[in-house]
């Protein structure tokens, strides 16, 4: 138990009140942790308004102009939707690793091997560019999440065999895949001396709605494509995997006691390989469905921090597969209002606001806080 | 230190206790494991508050609130555990929470001091050395300096030999005969007696927070007289135990040596052997190779030499899951930290060994809708008191905790079972509990190796006991003789003590 008042010495006047924090011994109800992020963002929100108005600026009107620019009608939602796309598939990557207690810090290295491994299939070509989208598809998604996952052996390998720090080499291999993709966009596969490949054939393309209009209005000019819809499967994807699997079971087993899984008999190190290798596929087909779906070539800027967004996602949905699709949306929000008020600042500043609450809000669950009538012992 | 008494929850640590040093003496204090040794040298040190009772230092009553104030008086005590900051010299450790030197470090002058206060009392260690670069015994050395810089005249040392090789055991002991030829007075805890007899000039067993003898000097007793205090004679409480039916050899030991964590030698050639239908115990102060052995066998940890047999198979040197897939069952030691999986709930807790096998699982999918029913049912069978099997076990009390492993490794009805300390730490009635199930395992045909440092239970539950000292089997007892047993645990073997039973009688 710790008195956060400091009680006053005596004599002196005292608060009728004192504040009691202990650690809760029994667990919340269910709605309560959702409950308590939404009071976390709110509180955000409220506080950001303030650093707003301090600015100069009309906090409600800013608030409304974010949410017109990102939610306001369907073609900034699917604008929204396509940011929150690479997000989504990163987030799940990380919270993979992370729900192992595998700190892989290198979603962005895989993310950038998966948009190489995508390019090979047009590029080298392993296919030729008349090919059908049909098997064109499945064939780039197979050699992103290929390369993605072979960026995530190497860290797993080295923990496993040699318990190498994985948060180093994950790291130190991200820098590692962007000099590769950057001498195959500068060297390679350059179109004219630009440091870009050429543009993919049509039928490498991941279809978008836009490409439907014809048959449905609606979609008209909305840029929405696959690789959200492969981000909701992989997300129900892993949610199985972690939840409804043997598999999962062992990486839950292993995230939250390894001293107990070996006890039980399970093998660790393969485990370490297996999850790298799945936590890189899974940002490698991040990798492939952005060139492939949005960037529709091979290039250096294909990523603003993605992967490193992807950690922040996975902490923010506490690893749960389809909060990460959530926590993604509200981020692809952020960045695409972003754009639409100024460069950089206010929309950043919410985004740490955001994150900074969320975190503290941790607090709540973990403890329980009362207020105490002074001299009332407990 | 007069009529000490110190609670804790739930157990009485200090009962009445009176304790009394002399200038210049090395004063032992003997006792089992939780006998109150250790609670007792806190309360002097400053560490803990006694109910009641008083301390008197050259017959004036003193009052210790904290490390501080015993140091002040002139109290010091080096830990089981050293406190030492291991990127730090030797030096800068000693210097580290003192008021001088005040800014500027001086360093070398202190090398030079600590050096030669190091040479006065034999206690060999490089000033400028870094703590990670030494040894344990060394590290050891250091905490002692530590006590002497600040000029403390009694040490407290806290079970020092434990950690040690015999070597430095020896270089220990001259240390601590040097310190005492300058004055100073030191209390020697621990429970090996050939130690105490060795160092000690006057010896206080202790018992169940209660003092047994008080401050015997050791030339006036013998070893079989201070084992019969420190393990004492209660009358054994008889459980409802059918008569043992001993079937076929189910494990066997063969000559097995292992390292412990550190390295060190901890099993050094263990043999023994368990049959089904029958429950065997394992007695030994802990650390003398117990936790070594169960991992031995659970494939957990390797051996070096020798091998363990589980019907007639051999199982060390194998994966736990080898072990696993052959009906060997272990209840651990550490209910939390190996045995269980604290955030995980109950379901999946009591899944922990079946999860790969129908019904829980179909292939790579898991049944999660099979797997609540098992676990279920195993909380109507084995009464593990839980609102629902979603709880996660950390919620869970020591006792309902202890119900989960034993239903789980149980409900695999296994061949053998290791069991370690399977009701430390657990109330009467949840002992009670975990000592029915165990028999009924025995009637059911298992063979267990129980492992425990409560005499008394091994005693009741088992139909023969080995007795481990220092990773040696010292002997197999069948009779239940409860003084026979504490001199073997202490280091003598069953056939000294046979022998010197005969030499009596010739006399």
């Amino acid at each position: 138990m710790t008195e956060l008042a400091s009680a006053p010495p005596a004599g002196k006047r005292r608060l009728p009140y004192k504040v009691m924090i202990e650690p809760r011994l029994k667990e919340p109800p269910r709605w309560y942790p959702p409950l308590v992020s939404f009071g976390a963002i709110l509180v955000a929100l409220i506080l950001g308004g303030v650093v707003i108005s301090l600015a100069g600026g009309d906090p409600i009107r800013s608030y409304l102009h974010i949410a017109r620019a990102s939610f306001g009608n369907s073609g900034v939602i699917s604008d929204t939707l396509v940011k929150a796309t690479p997000l989504i598939l990163v987030g799940l990557a990380c919270a993979v690793a992370f729900r192992m207690r595998l700190w892989n810090i290198g979603a962005e290295g895989q993310f950038f091997m998966g948009a190489l491994g995508a390019s090979t299939v047009v590029l080298v070509p392993l296919l030729p560019a008349e090919a059908s989208p049909w098997l064109f598809i499945p064939t780039m998604m197979a050699a992103g999440m290929l390369f993605g996952a072979f960026w995530g052996f190497i860290p797993g390998f080295l923990k496993a065999r040699f318990n190498v720090n994985e948060i180093i080499t994950t790291l130190m291999l991200n820098y590692i895949a962007v000099a590769f993709v950057n001498f195959f966009i500068f060297a390679v596969w350059s179109e004219g001396g630009f440091q870009m490949s050429p543009m993919f054939p049509r039928t490498a393309w991941l279809p978008r709605l836009t490409d439907y209009a014809r048959q449905v209005p609606f979609f008209g000019g909305l840029t929405t494509h696959l690789g959200m819809l492969l981000g909701l499967i992989a997300a129900v994807v892993v949610w199985f995997i972690l939840y409804r699997s043997r598999w999962g079971y062992e990486i839950r087993l292993i995230g939250d006691n390894p001293k107990a899984a070996r006890y039980a008999g399970l093998n660790i190190s393969r485990n370490i390989v297996l999850v790298m290798m799945f936590s890189g596929a899974l940002a490698g087909l991040a990798g492939m469905s952005e060139i492939t779906g949005v960037v529709h070539r091979l290039q250096g800027a294909i990523s603003p921090g993605y992967g490193f967004t992807g950690i922040i996602i996975a902490w923010l949905a506490k690893l749960n597969p389809f909060a990460v699709v959530l926590v993604s949306v509200l981020f692809g929000a952020l960045i695409l209002a972003g754009r639409e008020i100024q460069p950089s600042g206010v929309p950043k500043m919410i985004q740490g606001i955001i994150l900074v609450c969320l975190i503290a809000s941790d607090f709540f669950l973990r403890y329980q806080v009362r207020l105490v009538r002074q001299g009332v012992e407990v | 230190m007069l009529r000490i008494v110190k609670t804790f929850p739930g157990v009485l640590a200090n009962d009445h206790v009176d304790f009394d040093l002399r200038m210049g003496e090395i004063h032992a204090l003997l006792g089992e494991n939780g006998a109150g040794k250790s609670t007792l040298m806190n309360v002097l040190a400053g560490l803990y508050r006694p109910e009641s009772g008083t301390i008197l230092i050259n017959g004036k009553p003193v009052s210790l609130h904290s490390p501080n104030d015993a140091i002040k008086a002139g109290i010091g005590m080096v830990h089981q555990h050293f406190m030492l900051v291991p990127s730090l010299t030797v030096t800068e450790n000693i210097l580290l929470g003192l008021d001088k030197p005040v800014f500027r470090l001086r360093l070398n002058e202190y090398h030079r001091i600590m050096g030669e206060l190091g040479e006065r009392y034999g206690l060999r260690v490089d000033p400028r050395a870094k703590i990670w670069q030494l040894s344990v015994g060394e590290q050891q050395r250091v905490e002692i300096l530590k006590m002497l810089y600040r000029g403390v005249q009694v040490l407290i040392m806290d079970e020092p030999t434990a950690v040690l090789a015999p070597t430095e055991i020896e270089s220990l002991f001259e240390t601590l005969r040097a310190m005492v030829a300058q004055g100073k007075s030191i209390i020697f805890i621990s429970h090996k007696l050939q130690e105490v007899m060795a160092i000690a000039n006057r010896v206080t067993v202790m018992r169940k927070g209660k003092v047994t003898a008080s401050g015997i000097p050791t030339v006036e007793t013998d070893r079989e007289a201070l084992a019969c205090q420190m393990v004492g004679r209660e009358v054994l409480f008889r459980l409802d135990k059918k008569p043992c039916d001993p079937g076929d050899v189910v494990l066997s030991v063969e000559e097995v040596h292992a390292e412990n964590d550190k390295g060190l030698p901890a099993l050094r050639g263990v043999s023994l052997h368990v049959r089904s239908g029958e429950i065997v115990g394992l007695a030994g102060v802990a650390g003398n190779g117990q936790r070594e052995l169960a991992d031995v066998i659970t494939g957990l940890r390797p051996s070096a030499n020798g091998q363990v047999l589980l019907n007639g198979e051999t199982v060390s040197n194998k994966t736990p899951l080898f072990g696993i897939r052959r009906g060997l069952a272990h209840i651990p030691e550490d209910r939390t930290h190996v045995g269980s999986s604290p955030n995980l709930s109950v379901t999946d807790n009591v899944i922990m060994k079946k999860y790969r096998q129908a019904p829980i699982s179909h292939g790579i999918l898991l049944d999660m809708a099979a797997a609540t029913e098992f676990a279920k049912e195993l909380k109507e069978a084995y009464d593990i008191i839980v609102p629902d099997v979603e709880t996660p076990v950390r919620l869970l009390s020591g006792g309902n905790l202890q119900r989960v492993i034993l239903a789980r490794e149980i409900s695999g009805q296994p061949a053998f079972m290791v069991a370690m300390q399977p009701t430390r730490g657990l109330d009467v009635g949840a002992i009670e509990g975990v000592h029915r199930l165990l028999l009924a395992q025995r009637s059911a045909g298992a063979a267990i190796l129980l492992v425990s440092e409560e005499l008394e239970e091994l005693l009741s539950l088992s139909d023969r006991v080995y007795v481990i000292y220092e990773g040696r089997i010292m002997g197999e007892i069948r009779d239940g003789s409860i003084e026979t047993i504490g001199l073997m645990m202490t280091g003598t073997t069953l056939d000294e003590i046979k022998k010197q039973a005969e030499t009596r009688q010739e006399r």
